[in-house]
């Protein structure tokens, strides 16, 4: 800590940090734009100018940069000091001299950057009349705009990009006052995160695509904090809505887990909601019913006897629901059998075993890593991006011993160099983040649960090892054991993806064997975590049960299991009744459909893969009859009911009701509004229908409520619809509602970790497969995953499902060799994709695409040349 | 008692002063061009709509009653979808006007909507949309606006160069 007089009050800074960061940590308003909370300062942009004053009796001082300058015991500085005030005016001026006259049109304004620096810095009118220099826009795909006229030159976009988050074909072209930031040439940014531009660059030169399809200013929207359904990360996001429809999601802010950004995934998944396919009426035999007929027709079935079929994508409360309304030997998990059991193992391992699990910010500050058998990007995302962050952990110790500010981002950059941290991915592909791997090791799955092994006991002889493991093999394993050895912080990240129990047990392995080790497991689904506590047997043992009726919520079953084996399991019940949102296989098959909501039309809870809990509130006002399953299945009226009995009838799953307050928390005796107090149109939007308003619809089941009346205070992390602060109408406000810039929020990040400190001790695993042996005319088969294909909910978004794969066959090319460009498949014929990282005798195909859905992967299976 | 004769005097008086009652509807009122009365939706000159759909208007009515929704047609420009006042809500305060940045959105000194039903009352972008420039002529947001529209390419707005070459390196 030190102590820095600005503008003559004392205040006490944290002197790891710049004069900017610790201004705007102490609530103070100083604009800037290039400076990031998660990149750092390259003092590119020279908004944030302050007077530095050398002592008391100064009275000169000099301009400097408050994002490059650190903060000493003793400074003292002035941001009010009027040539520091003239000086951000000249700039910000200069900045404008090119700008178009866009705000109207520009999808940025309302929550722009640049808006609210020109206003603070009191630049109102522009001076220079002569001619602009303009750009031609590229198409850079179904995610993102690109209007270049826009552009300040301040960088972050190429530093996010290609610094932050790896991507290579966005660049700065051109020079001084013509630099452009775009593609060689039109085309689809490739980085998967690039949707966050959208909140990383401060203009309107990138912004959202699908939300121009539909545009809504920010003020307009009707927010709700909510989480990301589209894999086990649990990110927070902000789910925005307006004339009843989703229009958006963006970044909601939690220190623990997505920090500032998304995965384009995520971002971009949510037209789901919005499809032509959603179910919006009660169907009976395919007639429309009412709601009510509905229900009771579904509490008459559950009456005769009937078994519940939960889900993984469905929330614990309505997974709970249902379990109610058949009886716990009834319930069965919606899972098949293997996926089960590695759930299982996995919440055995967080829950017993010694190593905690990682939230995202531990594993971004990891700093030896050894990830096995996951395509971690494809499968979760945004873990992937902390990841790139974690081989930056090791490499900036140089930086710090030559005491550079870890902030002062490129000079860290120039230190390090390309010298990486010790990151080594094994796994049954090539993977997206091969290129800062220290080392990548393919292989069958049991080969890469061999290496694990042979990982652990190299760390501790005393866990088992694989005996006869090729000499390359084991001097990459003794290799990796002594870089996790070396390492403060290690992290083993590892998951159910390639289907095998023995790659977890080594995961475990590897991090028992270390002090200190934290694990990160992937998940499939939003819920898998969450499901798998309930403790439900799989969905194979619904195969042999006996009941007049099927109640299958939320869950397609055709992506659980092949086809005849679904046609079998639904051909024993006399009645088929399906919840979901969407029209697919399973509802086909329904007797009795009822739409249920979507995680923007209602609440519910979700354990995210690092086990945490995090609730999710309803963006849209209720629309009969859309409910959340969880209130169609009956007994409960409102959320805290269910969560209460949930709670009771589940001890392990206690911790549910601390996930967010419950509905009766008021901020000083008010709710917590989701529109922003300038919300438009209350008296119009409606009038086409009705001139007499109606009354907002009141919401029993949280603390929020559909109108821009409550407590406009901070609210607690979990209840925080929007951010926004007077003067900071971008998403830059959240500066705002930190305890610590990019740390904690004030009012607490929202969330429950269950697994955060580790269980007692835990005996190795000691089932080491035999290694993995091609076959002649058969291949293994395994899944290779999609960020944009193979997660159920996103491939409806028109955006998402423009990027996805077709269906193909991925063979190494020793073993393509033999074959033509296609090859059959289980009687179907399929391109063949040569794939020279694929181990032979290996097959790859995408995970989650039709016709590949429901297998249960990896299996051998004949390939065929076409006849 | 002085007072009250005094009155009554001044009212006495006023029998020989200038009459400013008149005799409406047979008589009208002179009102102002910047009167406030209906609003009215303009055209640029060119006679295309001149509303961008930038939800200022919206934002700045205090009594909320313009809804709009924005889209775009297949070159660019933007126009809403829709646009709604609900008159019977309506103040005449004018802030929409003076927010708005094309001058689009327009009061007019016609005061002449009475309805016997207030569902008459509420306005759609038919009902708005004149087929002028209304009190201000001229100006036509697109042609300063840095935005590509049909008929307008990128570096052919007022004050704007041609569009750059970036894969020149001549400094
Ligand atoms: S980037 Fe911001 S300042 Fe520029 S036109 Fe868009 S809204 Fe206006
Ligand atoms: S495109 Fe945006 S982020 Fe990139 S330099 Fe320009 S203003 Fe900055
Ligand atoms: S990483 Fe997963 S949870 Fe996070 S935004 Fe992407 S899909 Fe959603
Ligand atoms: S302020 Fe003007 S341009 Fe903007 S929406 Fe209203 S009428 Fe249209
Ligand atoms: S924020 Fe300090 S120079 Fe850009």
């Amino acid at each position: 800590m030190a102590t820095v007089h600005v503008d003559n009050q004392r205040y006490e800074m944290d002197d790891k940090q710049n004069l900017l960061q610790a201004c705007l940590q102490l609530k103070m308003d100083l604009p800037y734009f290039c400076w990031h909370p998660a990149m750092g300062s390259v003092g590119a942009c020279r908004q944030c100018a302050v007077k530095q004053f050398k002592d008391e009796s100064d009275q000169h001082g000099k301009i400097v940069m408050a994002c490059m300058t650190p903060v000493t015991e003793g400074a003292r500085i002035s941001i009010q000091d009027a040539e520091a005030v003239e000086f951000r005016a000249a700039v910000i001026e200069g900045l404008m001299i090119n700008h178009p006259h866009d705000c109207p049109v520009c999808d940025e304004g309302g929550e722009c950057h640049l808006q609210d620096m020109t206003v603070m810095t009191g630049h109102n009118y522009r001076r220079y009349a002569f001619e602009k220099r303009t750009f031609r826009n590229q198409n850079l795909g179904p995610f993102l705009n690109h209007e270049m006229n826009r552009c300040i030159q301040c960088y972050r976009c190429v530093r996010f990009y290609r610094e932050y988050a790896g991507g290579n074909d966005l660049n700065a072209f051109a020079l001084r006052n013509i630099v452009f930031f775009g593609r060689d040439k039109d085309g689809v940014l490739e980085n998967e995160f690039a949707g966050n531009l959208v909140e990383v660059c401060p203009t309107g030169v990138f912004t959202d695509k699908t939300l121009k399809q539909h545009y809504t200013r920010k003020w307009d929207l009707q927010m709700a904090p909510s989480v990301c359904v589209h894999c086990a990360v649990g990110c927070n996001i902000t789910a925005a809505e307006r004339y009843g429809m989703l229009r958006r999601l963006v970044n909601r802010y939690n220190g623990e887990v997505n920090g500032y950004f998304l995965c384009d995934r995520g971002r971009f998944g949510y037209e789901f909601v919005n499809s032509q396919r959603r179910i919006r009426k009660p169907l009976r035999h395919g007639q429309p019913v009412g709601l009510e007929d509905a229900r009771a027709g579904l509490r008459k079935l559950a009456a005769g006897g009937a078994i519940g079929i939960g889900s993984p994508r469905a929330s614990l409360e309505s997974n709970f629901a249902l379990r109610s309304l058949v009886g716990a030997d009834y319930f069965f998990a919606g899972i098949p059998g293997r996926e089960a059991a590695l759930l299982k193992l996995m919440l055995e391992i967080l829950g017993n075993g010694p190593a905690p699990a990682a939230s995202l910010r531990e594993i971004e500050h990891s700093d030896a890593v050894l990830v096995l058998g996951e395509d971690v990007t494809n499968v979760a995302p945004r873990m992937a991006l902390s990841l790139r962050q974690a081989v930056r952990q090791q490499p900036m110790e140089i930086a710090e011993r030559l005491r550079i500010p870890l902030w002062m981002d490129h000079a860290v950059r120039e230190a390090v160099q390309d010298e990486k941290g010790p990151l080594f991915i094994a796994a049954a592909s090539a993977t997206r983040l091969d290129d800062v791997a220290a080392a990548t090791f393919r292989g069958a799955p049991d080969d890469i649960a061999r290496l694990g092994f042979a990982v652990a006991q190299a760390l501790d002889p005393a866990a088992p090892g694989p005996e006869d493991l090729p000499g390359q093999t084991r001097e990459l394993a003794a290799r990796i054991a002594a870089a996790l050895k070396g390492a403060k912080r290690p992290l083993i990240v590892s998951g159910p993806s390639l289907g095998s129990a023995a790659i977890i047990q080594a995961a475990a392995n590897v991090a028992w064997a270390l002090a200190g080790a934290h694990l990160a497991f992937t998940a499939a689904e939003a819920n898998s975590m969450g499901l798998a506590m309930m403790e439900a047997p799989a969905l194979d043992a619904a195969q042999a049960a006996t009941a007049e009726t099927a109640i299958i919520v939320e869950n397609d079953l055709y992506r659980r299991l092949p086809a005849a084996e679904v046609d079998q399991l639904l051909a024993r019940f006399g009645h088929v009744v399906v919840l979901d949102h969407l029209e697919n296989a399973t509802t086909a098959k329904a007797e009795l459909l009822i739409p249920a909501a979507t995680f923007a039309e209602g609440e519910g809870t979700l354990m995210s893969s690092e086990g945490r809990l995090q609730r999710f509130f309803a963006a849209l006002s209720p629309t009969e009859p859309v409910e959340p399953s969880w209130r169609l299945l009956g007994g409960w009226n409102t959320l805290d009911e269910i969560i209460r009995a949930l709670a009771e009838a589940m001890p392990q799953l206690a911790a549910v009701r601390e996930a967010a307050p419950a509905a009766s928390f008021r901020m000083e005796a008010a709710k917590i509004p989701r529109q922003p107090h300038r919300y438009s149109g209350r008296t119009s939007m409606l009038a086409n229908i009705s001139v007499h308003e109606p009354k907002p619809p009141q919401d029993a089941d949280s603390p929020l409520s559909f109108s821009m009346e409550g407590n406009p205070k901070q609210p607690p992390g979990a209840l925080q619809p929007f951010f926004w602060t007077p003067g900071w109408n971008s998403y830059q406000a959240v500066n705002k509602f930190q305890e610590e810039i990019a740390g904690r929020l004030e009012a607490g990040d929202p969330g429950v970790p269950m697994f955060a400190s580790g269980g007692g001790g835990h005996a190795f695993f000691n089932a080491i497969p035999a290694a993995f042996e091609a076959r002649a005319g058969e291949w293994l088969l395994a899944p290779l995953f999609h960020i944009y294909g193979s997660e159920e909910l996103s491939r409806e978004a028109p955006a998402v499902a423009e990027l996805g794969p077709q269906p193909y066959v991925a063979l190494n090319p020793e073993d393509a060799a033999q074959f033509g460009d296609e090859v059959e498949l289980m009687g179907q014929r399929f391109r063949v994709s040569r794939i020279a990282e694929l181990p032979r005798g290996v097959a790859g195909i995408p995970a989650g695409v039709p016709p590949f859905a429901g297998l249960e992967l990896p299996a051998w299976s004949k390939i065929q040349p076409i006849q | 008692m002085l007072s009250t004769i005094r009155t009554l005097w001044y009212v006495f008086l006023h029998m020989f002063h200038k009459r400013v009652t008149i005799q409406y509807p047979d008589e009208k009122a002179y009102l102002a061009p910047r009167y406030r009365g209906r609003i009215i939706l303009s055209r640029d000159p060119d006679g295309g709509e001149r509303c961008v759909a930038c939800h200022l208007c919206a934002e700045a009515c205090p009594v909320d009653c313009i809804a709009l929704q924005a889209t775009e047609d297949e070159n660019g420009r933007r126009y809403p979808e829709f646009f709604r006042i609900n008159f019977s809500r309506c103040i005449f305060c004018g802030f929409c006007e003076e927010a708005c940045p094309t001058y689009a959105i327009q009061l007019t000194p016609d005061t002449e909507m009475g309805e016997y039903k207030r569902p008459n009352l509420v306005y759609e972008k038919d009902d708005l949309l004149i087929n002028g420039e209304g009190k201000y002529p001229g100006y036509n947001f697109w042609r300063v606006s840095g935005v590509k529209i049909g008929g307008k390419d990128k570096g052919e707005a007022e004050n704007e160069g041609p569009p750059v070459d970036v894969h020149r390196l001549l400094p």
